[in-house]
């Protein structure tokens, strides 16, 4: 178990140093200066050489790595070109409101899914399964950001219910959450029940049958916990893609989180805004995956026992 | 199959087989047979033949021109003239959709193909090499997978600037990862079979290895990438041109007409739903033909 997360933690911290390589070599190495860039065609020489002079892009490139990853580290990565705000505090502002709202679509998407794939499991061939299996598909192929459109001109617009935009009161997070959460609501239906039908197969099911073991503990006590494993990885996967996806439903319902910014600062060329939203949607990316890695370990004794790692 | 025949040389057994008058099928042949039996999948092959036909004879389907702007029409309902109605500028709905198929139907295959391309390439170097190789490889992979999709496309898109053909090398470097990943160790297994450690053993080259034994018996994982790739790289970019980092106006894609007909919803609904469906049902006949394809080429991974 200890070499297990010693390894696992090495692991993290190479992809954590990789990351920032990855976004320092993105930002630039750019065919062309990124300061120029940013600026685009409106600005002087004079006017470039400053920029790059308070952003320090003048330096040499190992200076300007090393500065970033000490940034990195101490969570100081400049101010914003435009609105001049420290970077971290507008990505703690954004987080914080994204957050809020992954973590409602997500408890959204786990309900949904794992009820919905549990009852097209017990409902195996039998016109409930394939309905279920239906919408699932359904819901895993559609963008969205469409289905927010959607749900915002039947909510909002025909029957008057919700809020269209905005996330000033609890009502608020219905319709994004709902749009948020469909597609991965979803996969997790459709893990759900090839994992439960993989272990319903099981031995130790059949042992529980026979011992006269109600049919619902069945399911709910020895089927679903082993079939949790796959899920569980899903899951986690998940989490970190769901913060990347609500900048598809921030657009659509106006709200300020971590998406728009990340959005906005591409649109509007604010380098350090950018450096910064992507470098550290990435680490809370890696951080999730490696605590579902670890929680994977306390579930699956295999795992624990350095089998399956 | 003509295609495949190239690395599967005539077999002396075989001929023997058609001499007694036996029936002999071969992979691919018992494969599309079994493809064949699936109704689902069959429906949706149609349905994207049809996308090609589409995409092919756009100009002479469509009724308008997708970007001839006519202001005084703009924003109307379904008419005889415009049949789903117009856009913003006037633009017929209809038209736009059309074309809009072959910027999704492209950017979806040639992105899969590039890193179908990029990722065999690594997954075989990784997995028949080893050693330092593999551990470089298998460490850029990780850095690339520690991106969410969506950021690390809009990253790429940051750099390279909007535009059709970024959009593609973006998800080309997006998805390499996945296949690399399947095929390095697809590659691991195939090296403990007996005929390549005979090949190995008499002195065969490493390039004819690869080329003859590993990459002809990694086709089928390569054919279902492919397939199950496409939808997912549809619909990133239908996300990057929604958020206005993808394809760029006045050209018609599926993603930027949803983004902006966003403004509009309350005058004509249509004009957000429908492109939307296009998306959905390429999409779907994608992932449906694509889990057939994957039954029909590997039983035995049916139902897991």
């Amino acid at each position: 178990m200890l070499l297990y997360i010693a390894k696992r933690l090495c692991q993290t911290v190479f992809v954590l140093v990789g990351i920032t390589f990855a976004t320092f070599c993105l930002i630039n190495i750019v065919p062309g200066d990124p300061v120029q860039v940013m600026l685009e065609k409106r600005a002087d020489p004079e006017m470039i050489q400053q920029v790059r002079h308070e952003l320090g892009t003048d330096k040499p490139l190992p200076e300007q790595y090393i500065n970033f990853v000490e940034g990195a580290v101490k969570f100081d990565l400049g101010k914003s070109y435009f609105s001049k705000e420290p970077v971290m505090s507008m990505l703690l502002r954004g987080f914080l409101v994204t957050a809020k709202l992954a973590a409602i679509s997500f408890l959204f998407a786990v309900t949904i899914g794992i009820s919905c794939g549990m009852l097209a499991a017990i409902k195996r061939g039998k016109p409930t399964d394939s309905f279920l299996m239906m919408i699932a598909i359904l819901g895993m192929s559609a963008p969205s950001f469409w289905i927010a459109i959607i749900l915002q001109i039947i909510f909002g617009l025909k029957l008057n219910l919700l809020p269209l935009s905005g996330l000033d009161q609890p009502l608020c997070y219905i319709l994004p959450s709902i749009a948020l959460g469909t597609r991965y609501a979803a996969s997790i239906a459709r893990i759900t029940r090839t994992s439960m039908l993989d272990v319903i197969k099981q031995d130790y099911i059949r042992t529980a049958r026979a011992k006269g073991v109600k049919e619902s503990m069945v399911f709910i006590k020895h089927a679903l916990k082993n079939a949790l494993i796959p899920i569980v990885t899903l899951l986690g996967t998940q989490l970190g893609n769901m913060l990347a996806g609500s900048m598809l439903i921030e657009k659509v319902f106006s709200i300020s989180g971590i998406g728009k910014l990340a959005v906005d600062s591409m649109t509007n060329r604010d380098l350090p805004l950018v450096q910064g939203t992507v470098l550290y949607i990435a680490v809370i990316f890696v951080v999730i995956n490696l605590i579902v890695d670890l929680s994977y370990a306390l579930i699956d004794p295999k795992i624990r026992y350095g089998k399956g790692a | 199959m003509k295609f495949f025949s190239f690395f599967y040389r005539k077999n002396k057994y075989i001929e023997d087989v058609a001499e007694q008058g036996i029936e002999y099928t071969s992979y691919y042949q018992d494969s599309f047979r079994r493809l064949k039996k699936n109704n689902a999948a069959m429906i949706c092959l149609s349905v994207l033949a049809l996308m090609v036909l589409i995409v092919i004879f756009a100009p002479w389907i469509s009724p308008q021109d997708p970007n001839a702007q006519s202001l005084k029409d703009a924003l109307r309902g379904p008419s005889a003239q415009y049949f789903l109605g117009t856009d913003e500028y006037g633009r017929d709905i209809l038209s736009r959709i059309i074309y809009g198929t072959r910027i999704s139907l492209s950017v979806g295959i040639i992105s899969q193909v590039l890193a179908t391309a990029i990722g065999v390439t690594m997954g075989v170097l990784a997995g028949y090499y080893g050693g330092y190789i593999d551990s470089l490889i298998s460490r850029v992979m990780e850095i690339f997978a520690a991106f969410p999709e969506l950021i690390f496309a809009m990253g790429i898109m940051y750099v390279l600037g909007p535009g059709v053909s970024n959009i593609f090398i973006a998800l080309a470097l997006l998805s390499w990862v996945s296949t690399a990943r399947l095929i390095r160790g697809q590659v691991l297994q195939l090296k403990q079979k007996e005929y390549v450690e005979a090949c190995i053993a008499s002195g065969g080259a490493s390039f004819q290895i690869i080329v003859r034994h590993l990459v002809p018996n990694c086709i089928s994982t390569i054919i279902i990438m492919v397939t199950l790739g496409i939808p997912g790289a549809i619909m990133s970019e239908a996300a990057l041109s929604f958020l206005g980092l993808g394809v760029q106006p006045p050209t018609a894609s599926w993603g930027s007409m949803i983004s902006a007909a966003q403004s509009y919803i309350s005058l004509i609904p249509l004009y957000s739903v429908l492109p939307g469906l296009a998306i959905i049902i390429v999409v779907i006949s994608f992932n449906i033909f694509g889990d057939g394809l994957r039954d029909a080429l590997d039983p035995k991974l049916k139902n897991q």
